[in-house]
């Protein structure tokens, strides 16, 4: 079980000096396997998001392809995509990310809800307990501090049980504290379960956690 | 569209009330109108065919001066009393007349007031030997002939069946009541020959005067039915020739005089309902770009955890299908509150036979209504759909920031 690029790149139109295009991420080639927790740092614009978002199926790339075990991510229609990234895939965001009608049990709830799946509540409660939001379980988004959202959103990922999590600075909003709780539950998750973690982060800690470190410059892996 | 889409639809439209009322009052609006319109355009349609059926004759005759008189139409229409009358041997020369079928004498009274009612009614004697328009309406309740001091009551007297009602202290049994026409004829009450002349007397006691210069017998008019074939205006110039002092009108020109205001009257609701659509459409088509806007991240969070681009636009498709159900109910439920009650009022507003539609007609109207609110809540939604499917879920999230 991994998740192979292979030679991907993504181009956006920009007037840069001579050319009308840059390159976000150049052409680079990486495989992620379950087991283990890969750590992606790099300074800011450096390509991070953009890179983790192909990864995750969320953003096409200009060049190249993304491999899901043998499934070729990008050749899949939107509906059998989507309903992958539902099954097998976990994504932690950059930004916030509640529905605010809903509670945060709702939200955590909710990609399970939206295929149709048994609720994963236990696994649910469980991740919420380890992270410190179990008594956040009725309350609304909007009542939430920046922190406890984004641990609501990691919740949200783990509570799926997703084959490959993909988590953007998900301790950027954190204490030090926070921050522990959150990596130890990846790496447990990685090594315990047998899944693939990749997580992109600026914080020195999250680097005594990984199995790989891969550090991003103007669009490169170095 | 699966129960669990369905659940998360109405939770969204739970958990935002006052977006979903919006919504929904403006579909309702269209509802209104739509059903409204319908309803009142059916109903003037409806009283036109049945005071054709009702008239059921090709020409009438009535004194001349009735004829330069208002009141003779609106008898008809709006059921205002009144009288006029003519010697009764017009009947015979009608009969005379060639290409004359049949003629039936007709004699009107106007009661002062009698105790069974609170309007002042019309009464009709009519010729049972003779007659051929209104006894097949009163055969569809009285299996018999009208004896003497029998009457038969429009559906908007106030007397039933069995009751006694008294027309100028005489004691007449209503034996029959008679559907609704949605005319001037409702609040009329029909009676023999027989009994006629014993009223006119009595009228007459009580200074109501009915008598001509010339003969005893009186009618007021005589409807005439042309032979098959023969041209119904030549006919008409003949009666007017050959007898004096009366005027022939043919029916067909009382109904077309009716006809042009119910078209103008459908003209008018068709093009109110048609601005209400388009007005209502573009503030819904408006309303959903502004909503999908303000749920924009709503819609990037769904995408970002597994939801495809058909499934939002199902999702958002369903919700405003839910708001024009839901508008659609509140609008035919308000139309009905505001039509059905206040029948009267809008008749006598409109000054027009008007005969409301039947339980399962309304009720079809009111389906097809519903549904319509629905399509078109949907169809103003599609655009938003349509666009809000177009964005991938990486960049909408990076948009959101
Ligand atoms: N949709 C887009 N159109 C044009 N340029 C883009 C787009 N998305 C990203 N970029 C550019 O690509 C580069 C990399 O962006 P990215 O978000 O991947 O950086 P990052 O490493 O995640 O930065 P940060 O640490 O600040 O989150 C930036 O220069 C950004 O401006
Ligand atoms: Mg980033």
């Amino acid at each position: 079980m991994a998740v192979k690029a292979e030679s991907i790149a993504k181009r956006y139109f920009r007037k840069t000096g001579g050319a009308n295009y840059f390159y976000a991420v150049k052409p680079l080639t990486l495989e992620i396997e379950a087991g283990e927790v890969a750590v992606l740092t790099g300074r800011s614009g450096s390509g991070k998001t953009t890179l983790l978002n192909i990864l995750s199926g969320l953003l096409a790339p200009t060049e190249g392809k993304v491999w899901i075990d043998s499934t070729d991510l990008y050749s899949l229609d939107d509906k059998s995509l989507s309903r992958l990234r539902g099954e097998r895939i976990g994504v932690v965001p950059q930004g916030r990310s509640a529905i605010d009608t809903l509670t945060v049990l709702e939200n955590i709830l909710l990609p399970a809800k939206l295929y149709g799946r048994p609720l994963p509540v236990e696994a649910a409660s469980r991740w919420m307990e380890r992270l410190d939001i179990a008594n956040l379980r009725d309350a609304r988004p909007a009542e939430l501090s920046g922190g406890e959202l984004r641990r609501m959103a990691i919740v949200r990922a783990l509570a799926q049980s997703p084959d490959f999590l993909f988590a953007d600075e998900p301790t950027g909003d954190l204490d030090d504290e926070n921050t522990n709780l959150v990596l130890s539950a990846f790496r447990d998750y990685a090594h315990e379960q047998k899944k693939a973690v990749f997580v992109v982060t600026h914080e020195n800690d999250a680097l005594q956690y990984a199995d790989h470190i891969y550090k991003m410059d103007g669009g490169q892996i170095m | 569209m699966t129960m669990k889409h369905f659940s998360l639809s109405l939770k969204n439209l739970l958990r935002k009330p006052g977006r979903t009322v919006t919504l929904a009052l403006l579909t309702a609006f269209l509802a209104l109108a739509v059903f409204g319109g319908s309803v009142v355009v059916l109903s003037l349609r409806s009283g036109l065919n049945s005071l054709e059926a009702r008239l059921g004759a090709d020409i009438i005759l009535v004194p001349s001066e009735a004829q330069s008189k208002v009141s003779f139409q609106n008898m008809f229409l709006q059921g205002t009393t009144g009288a006029f009358y003519m010697d009764a041997a017009v009947l015979d020369k009608a009969l005379e007349v060639e290409g004359v079928e049949k003629a039936a004498p007709q004699t009107f009274l106007a009661s002062l007031k009698a105790d069974c009612c609170s309007i002042k009614i019309q009464v009709i004697g009519i010729d049972p030997e003779k007659d051929f328009t209104v006894q097949p309406w009163i055969a569809r309740s009285l299996t018999r002939e009208l004896g003497d001091m029998d009457v038969a009551v429009g559906c908007k007297v106030e007397a039933g069946m069995g009751e006694i009602i008294r027309i100028y202290e005489q004691r007449c049994k209503v034996v029959a009541r008679l559907e609704a026409t949605g005319t001037g004829l409702d609040t009329a009450v029909y009676c023999n020959m027989n009994t006629m002349n014993a009223l006119l007397a009595a009228a007459e006691e009580k200074g109501v005067s009915h008598k001509i210069e010339s003969g005893d017998a009186v009618i007021s008019a005589v409807y005439v039915k042309v032979k098959d074939g023969c041209d119904i205006d030549a006919v008409n110039n003949r009666l007017n020739s050959h007898i004096r002092k009366v005027a022939a009108v043919r029916t067909r020109s009382m109904i077309t005089g009716v006809s042009d205001s119910l078209a103008g009257v459908s003209r008018t609701v068709t093009l109110l309902i048609a601005a209400v659509w388009a007005l209502a459409f573009i503030i819904l088509l408006l309303a959903f770009a502004l909503i999908i806007r303000e749920r924009a991240r709503e819609f990037d969070v769904l995408r970002l955890v597994g939801a495809s681009r058909g499934m939002l636009s199902r999702m958002v498709l369903l919700e405003s299908s839910l708001c024009g159900l839901l508008g659609g109910l509140i609008g035919v439920g308000l139309a009905a509150l505001l039509l059905f009650p206040f029948a009267q009022l809008i008749e006598s507003a409109l000054k027009l036979p008007y005969l409301m539609p039947d339980v399962g007609k309304a009720l079809l109207l009111a389906a097809g209504t519903i549904l319509l609110s629905v399509a078109v809540a949907a169809l103003s939604s599609v655009v938003a759909a349509y666009r809000l499917s177009r964005i991938d879920p990486g960049t909408a999230l990076r948009e959101g920031n």
